[in-house]
């Protein structure tokens, strides 16, 4: 390994002399950039935050319209809870889903200019530039929450006003749109065109939401379906926020359990997101 | 040595894209890279700057392998896209405060760095408009201001002034010249244009069908020619066999325009 061929190159600085590898600075450098990215997306949405009000419209219309239909009709068996409280919680996770899963596009915009093979370029880890614009998302998320906490409130949906549990209710929405996020990062990556991103997109948001706990409970389903929602991430968000979101909400599997499985999930998609990422450059 | 490459080759599935390159490029140096589309200018490029890794061969920037120390690369160079890369939804100081903060400039000088490059570059008055507004030449100044922030050892210019007009063109002609005179890094830039090449280079090599064909200054690539008044276009069609043309695929063309229109 060390014998040097004639002819060959020989590195001045060898691999990883990287400035100071010790491990606190590393942690600290990826924290940095993490918020970096974030902080950058962050700054968009405040020179332009007209993204965020359209964005809010479709979950208050399922809340408006599906929400009070389904609650007459008393078919769905929400335990112990009236049907709006028990799927506000849903909503909210939809309307999280559905911020996340597309927000892979930018990539595929910052890629059609070239900032993706600038920031490439960079020095910054790879898994840091993902897990900044999953940070990103759910920044972005929270805007949805809030706006879900007033109409739900204003629907007289019994919330559960307790500061630790809507903190909870802010890490659970955070975590789960930085994973859906990160996910769809990777189908970008993959992908590499807005139109076929696009439809994957829509093909993958149904399933993922009707294939979970979100507006009715799971064991209404076929056996079939119960298995795929049990593999299904949204299932144990909406789990998480219905503990907490809701006055006499119950987490089916655990509050530990539910953000467990999220975070396993989100470094395993941040882990290879940061692989594919690359891509994005040839 | 600024730049080191042996042998360098990729291939995408059959095609050759860059073969057997050996080039070396020198502190201080503007190397100038030409060559027909599809020649192979940009994936000698995007393998510099360690976004796309070689099929073999080997490569020093900065005297870091680019295969086995792609970090060390990062740390040491600055890169300008062919397309734009500051975002338009930000402003140009938040465009430089992001790029301060992932090449880890500390805190404490991150403002001074930023003010010292936006006056660099002469943006000062318009450094907190977004980028979207500002005109292309505004926007590849911002460009070379953000690629200079972390002092890099060697710049990459990939067609810094493609859709700029006649002005902007002087006027970034005039900032790559100061900057590599300040800061004596060596820059690889690749161009379609000839008096880019007059103006700015102090050495050209000139690419066709993925080889490096000639290595030299542009007065002796003139002089190769061997008629009067011979011009670079004329050492262009000499050592390529055709005359320049920018007739790529249609994905180069669309992208070139798209960046065009942009900046324009």
């Amino acid at each position: 390994m060390k014998s040097i061929k004639p002819g060959v190159l020989q590195p001045v600085l060898a691999e990883s002399s990287a400035a100071r590898p010790d491990l606190i600075w590393r942690i600290k450098s990826m924290i940095r950039c993490t918020l970096a990215v974030a902080e950058m997306d962050f700054r968009k949405l405040r020179h332009d935050p007209m993204e965020l009000l359209t964005r809010a419209i479709q979950p208050a219309l399922w809340l408006l319209i599906f929400g009070q239909v389904f609650a007459r009709t008393r078919a769905i068996p929400s335990g112990n809870l009236p049907y709006l409280d028990f799927m506000s919680p849903g909503i909210l996770a939809q309307s999280v889903l559905f911020i996340a899963i597309f927000f892979g596009i930018s990539v595929i915009w910052e890629r059609d200019l070239g900032l993706v093979h600038k920031l490439l370029a960079t020095p910054a880890p790879r898994a840091t530039l993902v897990a900044g614009k999953g940070l990103a998302a759910g920044v972005r998320a929270l805007s949805q929450a809030l706006v879900i906490y007033v109409l739900a409130a204003l629907l007289g949906v019994g919330i559960n006003w307790n500061l630790a549990a809507m903190a909870g209710v802010a890490g659970t929405v955070i975590l789960g749109a930085a994973l859906f996020s990160t996910f769809s990062l990777i189908v970008a990556c993959i992908v590499k065109t807005r139109e076929r991103f696009m439809g994957i997109g829509q093909v993958i948001t149904m399933p993922l939401f009707f294939a979970s706990n979100a507006i009715y409970p799971i064991d209404m389903m076929p056996n079939w379906l119960k298995v795929v929602a049990h593999y299904n991430p949204l299932t144990y968000q909406v789990d998480a926020i219905r503990a907490l979101m809701i006055q006499g909400g119950v987490s089916m599997y655990g509050l530990i359990t539910d953000w467990l499985v999220m975070l396993v999930i989100l470094f395993a998609l941040v882990a290879i997101g940061a692989r594919l990422y690359g891509r994005l450059a040839t | 040595m600024i730049i080191q490459t042996n042998a360098l080759r990729r291939c995408f599935g059959d095609l050759v894209a860059v073969n057997h390159l050996t080039m070396t490029i020198n502190d201080g140096e503007i190397f100038g890279l030409v060559g027909p589309n599809g020649a192979g200018k940009s994936t000698v490029v995007k393998m510099l700057t360690t976004l796309l890794p070689p099929t073999s061969g080997q490569a020093l920037v900065a005297g870091c392998d680019i295969v086995t120390n792609p970090a060390g690369v990062r740390r040491a160079i600055g890169y300008v896209p062919q397309l734009v890369s500051a975002d338009g939804a930000l402003t140009g100081r938040e465009n430089l405060n992001l790029f301060a903060k992932l090449y880890d400039i500390p805190r404490s000088d991150r403002r001074q760095r930023i003010e010292q490059a936006i006056e660099f570059v002469g943006l000062q008055d318009a450094g907190d408009r977004l980028v979207r507004t500002y005109s292309g030449g505004m926007i590849r100044k911002l460009e070379l201001a953000i690629a200079m922030l972390h002092r890099p050892r060697v710049l990459f210019l990939d067609e810094p002034t493609v859709g700029l007009d006649p002005l902007a063109r002087q006027s970034i002609w005039q900032q790559i010249r100061r900057l590599v005179q300040q800061q004596q890094m060596g820059v690889l830039m690749t161009t379609h244009f000839m008096d880019e090449v007059d103006e700015l280079c102090d050495r050209v090599g000139i690419m066709n069908h993925g080889e490096l064909v000639v290595v030299a200054t542009p007065s002796q690539l003139k002089a190769a020619v061997g008629t009067q008044d011979a011009t670079l276009d004329d050492a262009f069609a000499f050592y390529t066999g055709n005359r320049l043309d920018t007739t790529g695929g249609y994905r180069e063309v669309n992208q070139a325009r798209r960046a065009a229109a942009r900046l324009g």
